[in-house]
């Protein structure tokens, strides 16, 4: 099965941890054999550009961190040329590099900066890209991100996710706080915090609104509320507990769980709480549910059939299919975005874990080591999945890649991490 | 048998670190705080009041739970309506023989107090995920309102929630640590 190949903390990373909003730090174990081994050198750049945002660096853990990639270290470099007319391609054969990118930062005035990067490949010696991106000094660390984006796509074909951003919730003490963080764990902030637990965000298709559970009545209620302004509304307090929201992929509806007086039944509802209509009709407990990206599924958690496992009901309602088999607890499902693969939480063997499964196939299987794993999530590429992991007892955040070749832990300085959500690629 | 629930919360708390979001840069908004509202937060300026006193002076809070405290049933440690937990064996819901005197207890004082109503909190241990246990939490509440049903009180005097695993206690180890999460908490309006 998978096994950990080894465990390794880059020095690069080290120093990154230590910034000064650093809150994530990551650690990474195994990888792909099939890495693109790259040189990002450090950029040219005038005085006036803020020294702690080394984008070379931030694009070099960007790459390294999906696995796909290994960022070759540059600082006993004799030459590092910031454009391609300086570069001397045996230099970089020889450091057996396969690309690399030169670039400088240049300010345009009124805080303004011109970021522009070539993505060379060193075998054939030739430009594969040369963009220019505008940022004001807040922007290098996104502006680095977009790169990282673009070397991705050029070299393996595929969008990348790192100018994406993910949700968790953070408890310090009595405190719980829903926290917005870049998907590298940088700019951790906080969308929501209340002395009752908050569970189960959900990211709006665009990234611009939030959905979560609080108990700040003192029972369980789904929360909207937009990013950027703050702005906040109850869509489900009904009698009795309202939970689980799940954004249709358009964004014209979620899928709630409510109960009123019985077991956990699935609806759906607009986001001001009009258009109320209950989807699943059942005895049993029917919660967790999620979209299929076409739109025209829901699949849910259901111990129907005695023990918990994820049916599917058309997104109108209907009569509901089961989709696992295997294993005899299988709850929490959430889609790949291509729609092609299903993730969730199988208790094997009383140790709960990520687990895959091909939806063509059926094909599952097992990609996280932990005991108790929970709420995983797909990035916006589906090539790594997110997830709740304790490390020592402590609630942190795991990734592994979709293959379960690469994985890595994100930790928090302090508090319990719990409940991930990995949103959508920002523009 | 009745620890106060959140002690071991409370014991959580002190080992807390500086919160993430002190260093981090604010998003174009302030985030929404949320204020603790809950009665047992509205009765601590009462203690606080007469402890922050410094003229030698000392001040009788009358404060309306204070004052209804010796006659109210539900708060006599002698009375059985103060008892409000049900514990529940491991991935069931049955309400247990020995918690039927407390669960009728309750019904009678319902039905004696059209205006009274109940809110029947599900719990679950930390086993599982968070949404399918607050499921299986919401199954144990609605076990109890069914079993108060049966003797005779109305839904509308019911209100039946669960928390699943959220006040559950964490890293348990063993069975003993385990059980005690598996209950129903009987809390009414008010409280």
């Amino acid at each position: 099965m998978m096994k950990l190949l080894r465990t390794f903390i880059f020095g690069l990373f080290l120093g990154l941890a230590t910034h000064v909003n650093a809150a994530l730090e990551i650690e990474i174990s195994g990888g792909g054999a099939q890495q693109i081994p790259i040189a990002i050198l450090p950029f040219g750049k005038s005085p006036e550009v803020p020294a702690k945002d080394n984008l070379h660096e931030i694009i070099a853990a960007d790459l390294q961190r999906s696995g796909l990639f290994r960022a070759l270290e540059t600082r006993g470099m004799a030459n590092l040329p910031t454009s391609v007319t300086q570069v001397k391609y045996p230099e970089w054969a020889a450091l057996q590099a396969q690309a690399m990118t030169v670039g400088e930062i240049r300010p345009l005035g009124a805080g303004k900066f011109n970021v522009h990067v070539q993505l060379l490949d060193v075998l054939k010696q030739g430009i594969l890209a040369d963009v220019d991106y505008q940022a004001t000094t807040g922007q290098f660390r996104h502006t680095a991100h977009k790169i990282s984006d673009m070397i991705y796509k050029k070299l393996t074909g595929e969008n990348g996710f790192f100018s994406s951003r993910i949700a968790y919730v953070n408890k310090s003490g009595k405190r719980y706080a829903l926290m917005v963080a870049d998907a590298d764990g940088y700019n951790p902030q906080p969308l929501v915090s209340s002395n009752e637990p908050i569970i189960s965000p959900a990211w709006s298709p665009n990234g611009e609104k939030m959905a979560y559970v609080s108990f700040e009545k003192k029972k369980p209620i789904v929360f909207v509320q937009s990013l950027n302004t703050g702005e906040r509304k109850i869509v489900a307090n009904f009698k009795g507990n309202n939970s689980a929201p799940a954004w249709a992929p358009d964004g014209s509806k979620l899928a709630i769980v409510l109960t009123y007086g019985a077991n956990s039944q699935i609806y759906t509802i607009n986001e001001d709480g009009s258009g109320l209509k209950q989807i699943t009709k059942s005895n049993a407990i029917d919660t967790e549910p999620v979209f299929s990206p076409d739109g025209n599924w829901i699949y849910f958690t259901s111990d129907r059939g005695g023990r918990p496992q994820i049916y599917k009901v058309a997104a109108s309602g209907g009569e509901p299919a089961r989709v696992t088999f295997e294993g005899a607890y299988n709850v929490s499902p959430r889609f790949s975005p291509d729609g092609k693969s299903l993730a969730y939480i199988r208790n094997d063997g009383g140790k709960f874990r990520v687990a895959t499964q091909d939806l063509p196939s059926g094909q599952v299987q097992l990609l996280s080591e932990g005991s108790q794993d929970e709420s995983p999530s797909f990035a916006p590429n589906g090539r790594v999945i997110l997830y709740a992991t304790k490390l020592r007892g402590r609630g942190t955040l795991a990734a592994v890649s979709a293959d379960g070749k690469v994985r890595q832990r994100l930790s928090e300085s302090s508090g319990d991490v719990r409940e991930p959500a990995w949103g959508p690629t920002l523009k | 048998m009745l620890k106060p629930l959140n002690s071991k919360l409370i014991l959580v708390a002190v080992a807390s670190a500086l919160l993430v979001a002190c260093k981090s840069t604010p998003m174009a908004d302030k985030p929404a705080a949320v204020e603790d509202k809950s009665p047992s937060a509205a009765t601590k300026p009462a203690d606080g009041a007469s402890t922050a006193d410094t003229s030698g002076v000392k001040e009788v809070v009358v404060d309306s739970n204070a004052n209804n405290a010796g006659n109210n049933p539900l708060k006599d440690p002698n009375n059985i309506l103060s008892k409000r937990n049900i514990y529940f064996d491991f991935d069931s819901d049955i309400v247990k023989a020995e918690f039927r005197p407390l669960v009728e207890a309750h019904a009678k004082y319902l039905l004696a107090n059209g205006n009274a109503k109940v809110i029947l909190q599900g719990n679950t241990d930390e086993r599982g995920t968070r949404e399918y246990n607050l499921s299986l939490g919401q199954r144990r509440s609605v076990a109890v309102k069914k079993s108060l049903n049966l003797l005779g009180v109305q839904d509308k005097q019911i209100e039946t929630v669960s928390y699943g695993e959220e006040r559950a206690t964490q890293n348990c180890a063993d069975e003993n640590c385990f059980q005690p999460n598996r209950r129903v908490d009987i809390v009414y309006e008010g409280e």
